[in-house]
């Protein structure tokens, strides 16, 4: 099924990671991305290993659910590793045949590629998991509005991505019904040569367009018919807060960049 | 042998994740060829998954499907057997049409079936009559056809597969009142002409009333099955699971609430009149 996508899904909760600020924790994230590329030695790694262990645990997010969300980039993580394996140049040869080469400083670095590529997106899963799509949009919104001096049309840059955001599971809704329905007709979807399917998506994307023009359309109607007209000087509903925790949050992302960087140092 | 033979019938959506639903709990089902069967129960009560299972649009998370006796995912042809002898049409059908012409639209499930084309033809203009869209429509655009006329299209391109079990999720809603009325005695003259089952889908009860045989479900399973005598007269029950009951059945509930002495299991106008002329003495039915 369409709906068990889960690139980006949010699962609701209510644990002190849900509760933080969206702003807390974009910002988070982008540390926790910089400290990842900081990372100089296998201390490092145990270090940023544990610490998203203790967000994972402490934010009720099943490690399963985080494994899973790492499926469509098994291909890239085998890429990397067999590059790095293989083509690592040096001398400290662990295998050799041929033209076949494994190195022991292939090997070092294809470890700790793929260690990052899996904690990289691990932690960006763990953001999408505990933050609503709206609430990171705000956030960003937020953090990009000193932008606006320079012209750049955030608010509306936002409104767009709250409305697409809004709209792709309803789109996915809309696509599973219309599967259905035309399925239903005999339609099939799954063999035929390449043209033969290529058409077979006829059915399913035209009214797919239809309804999204239609669907634009109201949305649009409803939003004129409610004076909206554009974003200057409005108000939120939902006003952000920053609050005790997330000056902990900081301060705990700080500590971890420091603890890498101090690892790092002492080439732990 | 019954047409459609549901045994143990479960279906959980989003099996695994925080979202997991259980749609349906171990059902049984059979349905016998020739009957018009109504489903009623409440928004969320399963009936949509219910009916995606009859040609085999969801695989069932437990449980088998007999058509005819022989399992309807036994093999790819035998889904694909399924799809073609049990037509569905699902709710707000006119979202699905796409060809440039009304024709082509009615023509798509013909055409899948891979029948010679003076077949697609007769069966085409067979299911457009059916519906009553005229031949005039045929070279327009589905998408300029009005809100009923795209209703009907939709129908006639199932119809159009000649189904042995049609299947009709919600077909009236949204029409208006003769819209609704027109659709229905096309609907069931269409099962008369081709002698085949229909299983409708419906939250009105004055359609669930016209069909031989009534089920209702809540949460997943079905609570009560039998003709609309004998499940409108378990007015209690039904006014339990939430479900509204036809006029005439709720106005002989007043009335009965109120001492009026009324026989039980009224559910039409017609034998609501006759009861209370009765009760006025003069028991000649014309009201
Ligand atoms: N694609 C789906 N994914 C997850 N849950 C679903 C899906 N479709 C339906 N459900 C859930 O299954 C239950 C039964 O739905 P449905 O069969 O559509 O009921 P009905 O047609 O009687 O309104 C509802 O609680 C609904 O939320
Ligand atoms: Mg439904």
């Amino acid at each position: 099924m369409l709906k068990d996508i889960t690139l980006g899904q949010y699962f609701p909760g209510d644990t002190p990671v849900h509760r933080l600020d969206p702003r807390t924790k974009l910002i988070l994230t982008f540390v926790y991305i910089v400290a990842v590329f900081l990372v100089g030695s296998w201390g490092g790694y145990g270090l940023v290993i544990a610490a998203l262990a203790a967000v994972t645990a402490v934010s009720r997010i099943r490690p399963k659910a985080l494994l899973r969300g790492m499926k469509p980039l098994i291909f890239i993580i085998i890429f990397t590793a067999v590059l790095n394996l293989f083509f690592t140049p040096g001398e400290d040869y662990l295998f050799r045949w041929r033209f076949i080469k494994i190195t022991y400083t292939g090997v070092d670095r294809a470890i700790s590629m793929v260690l990052r590529v899996m904690l990289l997106v691990s932690g960006t899963f763990l953001l999408t998991y505990t933050t609503s799509p709206l609430a990171i949009t705000d956030g960003l919104e937020r953090l990009l509005s000193p932008l606006k001096k320079l012209h750049v049309p955030v608010y509306e840059f936002s409104l767009m991505m709250c409305i697409a955001l809004r709209f792709i599971p309803l789109l996915i809704e809309e696509t599973d019904r219309i599967m259905s329905a035309q399925k239903a007709r005999g339609a099939d979807l799954e063999t035929g040569t390449l043209p033969e399917r290529a058409r077979a998506l006829l059915p399913l994307l035209i009214p797919l367009f239809v309804s999204s023009f239609r669907r634009a359309d109201e949305l649009a109607l409803a939003m004129e018919c409610r004076c909206y007209n554009g974003g200057e000087g409005r108000t939120r509903m939902k006003q952000l807060h920053m609050a005790w925790q997330d000056g902990a949050a900081f301060l705990l992302g700080a500590l971890l960049v420091a603890g890498i960087l101090l690892l790092r140092r002492l080439g732990i | 042998m019954s047409l459609i033979e549901i045994r143990g019938l479960t279906h959980v959506y989003s099996q695994g994740t925080p979202f997991e639903k259980t749609a349906i709990e171990d059902l049984d089902l059979t349905i016998e060829s020739g009957q018009t069967v109504a489903l009623i129960g409440h928004t969320g009560s399963g009936k949509s998954t219910l009916i995606s299972h009859l040609n085999a649009l969801l695989k069932p998370t437990a449980g088998t499907v007999l058509l005819d006796g022989e399992d309807i995912y036994a093999s790819k042809a035998a889904i694909r057997q399924a799809r073609f002898r049990v037509g569905v049409v699902f709710q707000y059908p006119e979202y699905q049409l796409f060809e440039q012409t009304v024709f082509a639209d009615i023509a798509y499930g013909p055409k899948n079936l891979k029948l010679p084309q003076p077949e697609i033809d007769r069966r085409v203009r067979q299911a457009a009559g059916f519906v009553g869209l005229g031949e005039e429509l045929f070279a327009q655009s589905p998408l300029e056809l009005s809100g009923g006329q795209k209703r009907r299209a939709a129908i006639a391109g199932v119809l159009a597969m000649e189904p042995e079990l049609l299947v009709l999720d919600e077909p009236t809603a949204g029409l208006d009142p003769a819209g609704r009325e027109d659709l229905l005695e096309k609907l069931f003259a269409w099962r008369q002409a081709r002698s085949a089952t229909i299983l409708l889908v419906t939250h009105d009860m004055s359609i669930a009333n016209r069909c031989q045989r009534l089920l209702v479900m809540a949460d997943g399973h079905i609570v009560m099955d039998g003709t609309p005598q004998q499940v409108f007269s378990r007015e209690e029950q039904l006014v339990s699971i939430g479900l509204d009951l036809p006029a005439a059945a709720r106005i002989a509930r007043l009335l009965r609430q109120r001492g009026v002495s009324l026989p039980p299991a009224i559910y039409t106008t017609q034998q609501l009149g006759d009861a209370i002329l009765a009760l006025w003495g003069k028991g000649d039915g014309a009201c």
